[in-house]
């Protein structure tokens, strides 16, 4: 993006929007063209045809950046400033609004220069998108975003768990009878394949693609990439599903105990074991946005945790009859959860509030949330794939497909329009457009860094772990400002000083002279400010009443509206 | 076979899996390896960006890590002392900044030697300038030459440049006083110098006696400083617990400020220059607005003895000051509390100290014959910097600024090891402050209300202010 402001200082105007003013000042300019009378200024200006005949430079000052741009980076909101007599600090929120301005600014200019577009699918008017299959998908794109769609077939150690690493470059896959293998899966090169001569209840990537774990009947262990068997913690027993907080280096388990435990992997050490007294946990999630674990129990509810309360955060109910798999978005909005009783619900997790609730026939027994929202729901054997569930209700599905076996692990691949399906005839990657983000970050998650790369991505993930001591609800209380701790220490401060430092000035009126300063007028001067400040008290009470008020008429009528055609009844109604 | 034609059809031939079969449209993510790997092994790695804040979460907790780290890194890397300037004889008495060669600095020793200093780290040039103590010295600001007071009343004029072979070490210029002058300091224009001891005389280079002499009742000065900016105006230190400000264009001083102890020094900020911070005996310093005498605006605390000199920034944000506690302690202007402390094993009491010009360097010269370099900034790594490196510091500084609040961040960038005495005797201060203020409000409690006013701290050390 070049910045062409070199010729004006007037803010970025478009040649389109020029109007007739525009055309009238071109014609006095001629005129003083003709009487040699033009200011320098005007002599900067480009005419579209001026007195010389130069032709207008149609694009001038910096390009405008798009609202919903400036919108997507922007962090909280912009407090009041504070007041005058507090100039210093006033001076730091000034400089500091104006630097996070720029830098909102900047981001969004980069943001239009991205090279990737996102992938979609659209069908003929009269064609549903889920009738498409992967064959007529894979014909017409091309060779190697068609290689995506592909088949492994392993009948013997079915069904199969599968996990993405971070990167989305390497998958990992573990049959319930011990089968576990990891793969570079776009070249297809095997990294490692063994049996582990145990049931596998679920596998996970650790932060990169050289450490897995694998919940085994009994233990959970630790392998290298290799396959070699780098750790077997006792601890953590009886372990049926794993979540992997990648910033965090937490591995979160669940299990058939109702143990909740978490693992730090970056020491070794457990970090706690919180008894859930719910029983068996065999549905977990975790929320990416604020690394709160996500459980679903067979009463129904789905409850969050924390490493730091020994209590969940929050129970809800969610279904009657038990839960069979939940899923969380990427920015933690909003739960996706399924179960006994064949619906497929979706939470605002912010307001812990219900959007949309859907029946299933089958019901849905694994669920997963693609980068874009996507979300895919395993019904048996078929794969259903829904776009934009959270929004208007939707009737059918984006995608379908018929997998071999009975699915038993969904997975979107983080980056690429690929969904990983395990199933019990082996493992199927399905191509889904629109499911990934196009644009990865090169410092966070680079499917195409080196091993230099990934090595020194790894000191800093490690050097910037988030202590677990950090995860909350809100991840960004951290920047808040503690009004109650500063309260309290302003009242220590009072107490210490014997008098309030921060106290404003009672307002004592200055002596005048001229005969202006009679006791009686001094008074009513001292009024006069009394009165205005209460006037502004007051004055602020009845804004915002009539705000509420304003909302509430509007909210009424909207349901009225809602509540659609009139009845037979209405005429009596006032 | 009827391919070719719907592909002419699409509005985007330039990208090759974009066809219509059927009338379907479809795009699925197919990125070119080759954009995101560098071609060969010489090139440096490709990183494309992408700041959307949903693909980095945790950015507050992440940024409070790193912040963490670079305050327990800033604490590990804080080195601050650099070198011994050894080689006097007796107690280092004053300093002189060059104000051309960054790398030149003067001292004067109690035995009457002055000693010249490069940060080669070694001693260029050795004269036996007066007999007995050198109470002041000043570089003429043209660089060329020096003046010297001492003990043995007498101002002499020197050269820079060190005598050839065979030639005697000779003053240009020396001029005799009254009485012993303590304190000297030049114009910053002008061939006009000030020295202050029973009075403060303003003397022209070129004349023997004083141009005009200033007394505001019986008493001695300690020190006396030319303003940077407003040329004329001076200020100096008197034994009588005043500062007086004069305009070298007047007969008279221009006012005085009297305070409850006496002070040793004082400096003008060099960029603010209405400011000034003087070095007390009541184990404070004092900023005045040179207009507004009536209190100090910043009361800086934290020695837990008598300061004895002060020097600023060049950048006028900060300042150094130099105890009979022997330590050193740097002040930003406006906090009432240091941000840094110094002190060695063998450092004894400090009596004078200068801030470099170039702001990296700070010397202190102590009792004990010695001249110490210091860094202004304890973990600021000295020589060129890669601009990623710099990049690096400037952002973490910025983290550090952000987060600085917190209480472990705090805790840990406010901690400073202090020798026992010193410890011990900070403790004793606060408790003793402590008692004064209780005592104070358990008086106000019980007396009639508006009859004991609250006196803060600022205004509680100024007696008055005269015209």
């Amino acid at each position: 993006m070049i910045d062409i402001c070199l010729f004006c200082n007037q803010p970025p105007t478009r040649y389109w929007e020029r109007t007739e003013e525009d055309g009238k000042n071109d014609g006095k300019k001629q005129k003083e063209g003709d009487n040699n009378e033009q200011t320098p200024q005007q002599n900067n200006t480009r005419t579209k045809k001026g007195g010389n005949g130069r032709s207008i430079y149609p694009f001038p000052g910096s390009a405008p950046v798009p609202e919903e741009k400036l919108k997507k980076f922007r962090r909280g909101v912009k407090g009041e400033l504070p007041p005058r007599p507090q100039y210093k600090l006033r001076d730091v929120v000034i400089r500091s609004e104006a630097a996070s301005d720029l830098a909102q600014k900047q981001n969004a200019r980069y943001d239009l220069m991205l090279p990737e577009d996102a992938g979609f699918l659209e069908g003929d008017e009269d064609e549903d998108t889920c009738t498409i299959s992967q064959d007529d998908i894979v014909d017409a794109v091309d060779i190697t975003a068609g290689a995506k769609y592909f088949n492994l077939t392993l009948s013997q150690f079915g069904p199969y768990r599968l996990d993405y690493s971070k990167t989305g470059r390497h998958l990992l896959l573990g049959g319930r009878r011990g089968h576990v293998t990891c793969l570079d899966w776009q070249s297809k090169q095997l990294m490692c394949e063994m049996n582990v001569m145990e049931t596998v209840n679920d596998v996970k990537w650790l932060h990169s693609e050289a450490l897995f774990a694998v919940a085994q009947k009994k233990w959970l262990y630790i392998y290298d990439n290799k396959g070699i068997e780098l750790h077997c913690i006792r601890k953590f027993n009886d372990v049926l599903r794993m979540q992997f907080l990648p910033y965090h280096f937490l591995l979160a388990t669940a299990s058939a105990t109702g143990f909740l435990q978490y693992l730090d992997v970056s020491v070794g050490k457990e970090v706690v074991a919180i008894c859930t007294k719910a029983g068996r946990l065999d549905v977990m999630a975790h929320n990416p946005h604020n690394a709160i674990i996500h459980l679903g129990h067979s009463n129904g509810t789905v409850t969050l945790w924390t490493p730091n309360q020994r209590e969940p955060l929050v129970k809800m109910l969610c279904h009657q009859g038990g839960v069979r798999s939940v899923a969380v978005d990427k920015t933690g909005t909003y739960m996706v959860t399924s179960g006994m009783d064949k619906k497929l619900k979706v939470y605002d997790i912010r307001a812990y509030r219900p959007l949309q609730s859907y029946f299933l026939p089958a019901g849905a027994s694994c669920l997963s949330l693609s980068q874009r929202g996507l979300l895919s729901a395993a019904t048996g054997d078929i794969v259903q794939v829904y776009r934009d569930v959270w929004g208007i209700p939707v009737t059918k599905p984006y995608m379908a497909h018929r997998a071999k076996g009975s699915v038993w692990g969904v997975h979107f691949c983080p980056f690429e329009d690929v969904l990983g399906v395990g199933h019990g005839e082996g493992f199927t990657s399905m191509v889904v457009p629109g499911a990934g983000e196009p644009n990865f970050d090169g410092l966070d998650a680079n499917p195409y860094r080196s091993a230099k790369q990934r090595q020194e991505w790894e000191v800093k993930a490690l050097l910037e772990k988030i202590q677990p001591e950090l995860i909350g609800l809100d991840p960004s209380q951290l920047s808040q400002v503690d009004h109650s701790t500063w309260e309290q220490r302003h009242e220590d401060r009072v107490q210490v000083l014997g008098f309030d430092p921060l106290a404003k000035e009672k307002f004592t009126p200055r002596l005048k002279t001229k005969g202006r300063s009679s006791s009686g007028k001094v008074e009513k001067r001292k009024k006069q400010v009394a009165h205005e400040d209460q006037r502004d008290v007051i004055r602020q009470t009845v804004e915002d009443r009539m705000k509420i008020d304003k909302e509430r008429k509007e909210k009424e009528k909207k349901k009225a509206a809602a509540a659609g055609q009139k009845s037979a009844l209405d005429r009596f109604r006032k | 076979q009827h391919l070719p034609a719907l592909t002419a059809l699409s509005p985007f031939p330039e990208f090759p899996y974009f066809i219509h079969i059927h009338a379907m449209k479809v795009k699925v993510l197919s990125r070119n390896p080759d954009d995101y790997v560098r071609e060969t092994k010489l090139d440096i790695q490709r990183v494309p960006r992408n700041y959307d804040p949903s693909l980095h979460p945790f950015e507050v907790p992440r940024e409070y890590t790193r912040a963490l780290n670079a305050t327990k890194l800033e604490r590990v890397f804080a080195k601050p002392f650099l070198a011994s300037l050894d080689g006097h004889r007796d107690g280092v008495n004053c300093m002189a900044k060059h104000p051309k060669s960054l790398s030149t600095m003067l001292s004067g020793s109690c035995d009457g030697e002055v000693v010249w200093n490069l940060t080669k780290r070694e001693c260029v040039r050795t004269l036996q300038a007066h007999e007995g103590f050198v109470r002041g010295m000043v570089v003429r600001f043209c660089g060329t030459s020096f003046f010297t007071v001492g003990d043995d009343k007498t101002i002499k004029q020197w050269k820079m440049e060190t005598p050839g072979y065979g030639e005697e070490e000779e003053p240009l210029n020396t001029i005799l006083g009254k009485s012993v002058f303590t304190s000297i300091d030049h114009h910053q224009k002008e061939g006009v110098f000030v020295t202050c001891g029973q009075q403060v005389d303003i003397w022209d280079e070129q004349r023997s006696s004083p141009i005009r002499s200033f007394s505001w009742g019986v008493d001695s000065f300690s020190c006396v400083r030319f303003n940077p900016v407003e040329t004329e105006l001076l200020a100096s230190c008197a034994s009588d617990r005043s500062i007086v400000l004069y305009d070298m264009r007047e007969a008279t001083p221009l006012k005085k400020v009297i305070m409850n102890m006496r002070s040793n020094t004082l400096c003008w900020n060099p960029m603010e220059a209405y400011n000034f911070t003087c070095s007390n005996e009541d184990y404070n310093l004092y900023t005045y607005d040179m207009r507004y005498l009536d209190k100090p605006f910043t009361v800086h605390m934290d020695h837990v003895s008598a300061v004895l000199d002060v020097d600023y920034s060049p950048t006028g944000k900060e300042f150094v000051s130099a105890s009979f506690d022997k330590t050193i302690r740097i002040f930003p202007k406006d906090s009432g509390h240091s941000r840094e402390v110094y002190h060695t094993k063998r450092m004894q009491h400090v009596i004078s100290i200068k801030w470099s010009s170039d702001n990296k360097y700070i010397l202190s010269a102590s009792d004990e014959m010695n001249i110490r370099l210091w860094k202004a900034n304890a973990a600021e790594k000295l020589g060129l910097l890669a601009p990623r490196e710099k990049a690096a510091v400037n952002y973490s500084q910025k983290l550090k600024e952000k987060f600085q609040h917190h209480p472990q961040i705090r805790r840990i960038s406010h901690h400073r090891h202090l020798p026992k005495s010193i410890y011990s005797q900070t403790k004793e201060l606060r408790v003793m402050k402590e008692a004064r203020r209780r005592k104070e409000r358990n008086v106000r409690k019980h007396s009639k209300p508006g009859s004991m006013p609250v006196v803060t701290e600022k205004e509680k050390h100024v007696v008055t202010v005269v015209k």
